[in-house]
């Protein structure tokens, strides 16, 4: 990889590319929006969130709200590339691999986190959750968001290109993914449930942790799962 | 055709015995624990299949890493073999672990480190068996393969350290004095040997399964070949 100021213009430049597309076609996000509404809702009716118990699940249905509707952003956004032939024109321009992957996680970052910011003041205006409104609650959404699309993003450039290609994504993403998801839950729910910094600094360590651990190993592989 | 070599034939031959061996440790020589009684036998093999599977998941890793640096197939191969024979053993484990669990913790199954950290790494070995049966070009299998594994053996660790955060009841029989609360006990010396000999006898029946596996695998690779070639 260089340093050189081309690899961020390069990786801009991909990750602009597929926000003004999102931007002009609306495609994704409106997925991801309503599909997380729709996984809130059914939550409503499977676990009875009333007060009570929403003290103690706040934290688990939001990151599974997130995770559900990142898989379908994720899957979307490089079945995309895949379909329209987009990927050969990224791989044949002369820029580093690297860039491809760092482009495509900022974009997939962006959409998450896009989604992330209208479905929780949606939730807390629905069950009256107004704990979640903490500047360490949204340090902990970036940071898991940030391990998830990391990981996300190689894997599905890796299930695009097999015969079951959607299918395979969450079975591919949740068991890697597993201890992003444990630690954002243990973190996000210490917060909510308003224990001191000492109660969650180790989940939090943790998440950071996963976060440096899989950027670098997806990276590093990221190479290995493009290449023709 | 490739013969079989004399070694494996008498690799076969010393996991048959070693299984006889270590079966008559665990059930015969072995002491009845004096809490648990007779269940606890099942410990012996428990041991000695969650190491034999954990060693194939570092083994597939270490293979991934070598594949992706040489492009040798050999080494998909191995890592192919290493993935399906400790995936086999790893879900002994837990089978067994449950009928040890049912008596002692008086539940099949608790959400417990170990026992989450197992299921979770199963997941990945099925996960990872989806994955290869999803592509059709040997090359791009094996890349793809490499790399999932790799992604595995880096998230195992990092779940069992998060779910560590969380309550455990998972006896740690080895250097722990606080572990009979657990339903965990302290090893006479009897039960020392009845464990290496049961570590033992899995690790000699790994590899022959694992030099079965590979052979299998390069045999496979054959008969597509030849069939290439009928064909054309």
């Amino acid at each position: 990889m260089t340093s050189s100021p081309s690899f961020f213009k390069a990786v801009f430049a991909i990750a602009r590319k597929d926000l003004a597309t999102e931007f002009r076609s609306r495609e994704l996000i409106s997925a991801m929006l309503v599909f997380s509404m729709l996984v809130i809702l059914i939550f409503n009716f499977a676990l009875e969130l009333n007060p009570d118990a929403r003290r103690t699940v706040t934290a688990g249905v939001l990151w599974t709200t997130f995770a559900f509707a990142g898989t379908l952003g994720l899957n979307r956004s490089m079945a995309v590339e895949k379909d329209r032939g987009c990927m050969d024109g990224l791989l044949l321009a002369p820029v580093d691999r690297s860039a491809i992957f760092f482009g495509k996680a900022i974009s997939n970052l962006v959409f998450m986190l896009l989604v992330e910011m209208i479905v929780i003041p949606m939730y807390a205006m629905l069950y009256n959750e107004t704990r979640i409104f903490q500047l360490e609650f949204f340090g902990v959404l970036l940071l898991g968001s940030i391990g998830y699309i990391a990981v996300g993003t190689l894997l599905s450039a890796m299930s695009v290109q097999t015969r079951t290609r959607d299918v395979l994504l969450p079975i591919l993403l949740f068991p890697v993914a597993v201890p992003v998801l444990l630690a954002s839950v243990k973190a996000s729910g210490g917060i909510v449930a308003g224990l001191p910094f000492e109660d969650y600094v180790t989940p939090l360590n943790l998440l950071i942790v996963y976060d440096v651990i899989f950027l670098a190993g997806s990276y590093m592989s990221f190479d290995f799962v493009v290449e023709e | 055709m490739q013969q079989k070599p004399i070694l494996l034939t008498i690799l076969d031959i010393l996991s048959i015995i070693g299984l006889g061996v270590a079966t008559y440790f665990a059930l015969v020589f072995a002491p009845t624990e004096a809490v648990m009684g007779n269940v606890q036998r099942v410990f012996y093999f428990h041991v000695g299949t969650a190491w034999v599977g954990l060693v194939g998941f570092v083994l597939a890793a270490a293979a991934g890493i070598v594949y992706l640096m040489t492009k040798d197939m050999r080494w998909d191969r191995f890592e192919a073999a290493a993935v399906e024979v400790s995936a086999m053993f790893f879900f002994i484990t837990i089978v067994l672990g449950s009928i040890w669990a049912r008596p002692a913790w008086n539940t099949w199954w608790t959400w417990d480190p170990r026992l989450t950290t197992a299921a979770v790494t199963e997941l990945i070995y099925i996960a990872y068996f989806m994955l290869r049966a999803g592509i059709e070009d040997p090359e791009k299998r094996a890349r793809f393969g490499a790399v999932y594994t790799l992604l595995g053996g880096l998230s195992a660790p990092i779940t069992f350290m998060v779910i560590r955060l969380f309550r455990t009841i998972h006896p740690v029989v080895i250097g722990n004095a606080s572990a009979e609360a657990q339903g965990g006990f302290d090893m006479s010396g009897d039960m020392v040997a009845a464990m290496l000999v049961s570590l033992a006898a899995f690790t000699i029946l790994f590899i022959g399964l694992m030099w079965h596996r590979i052979r299998m695998g390069g045999l496979e690779e054959k008969v597509e070949q030849l069939k290439l070639k009928v064909s054309m």
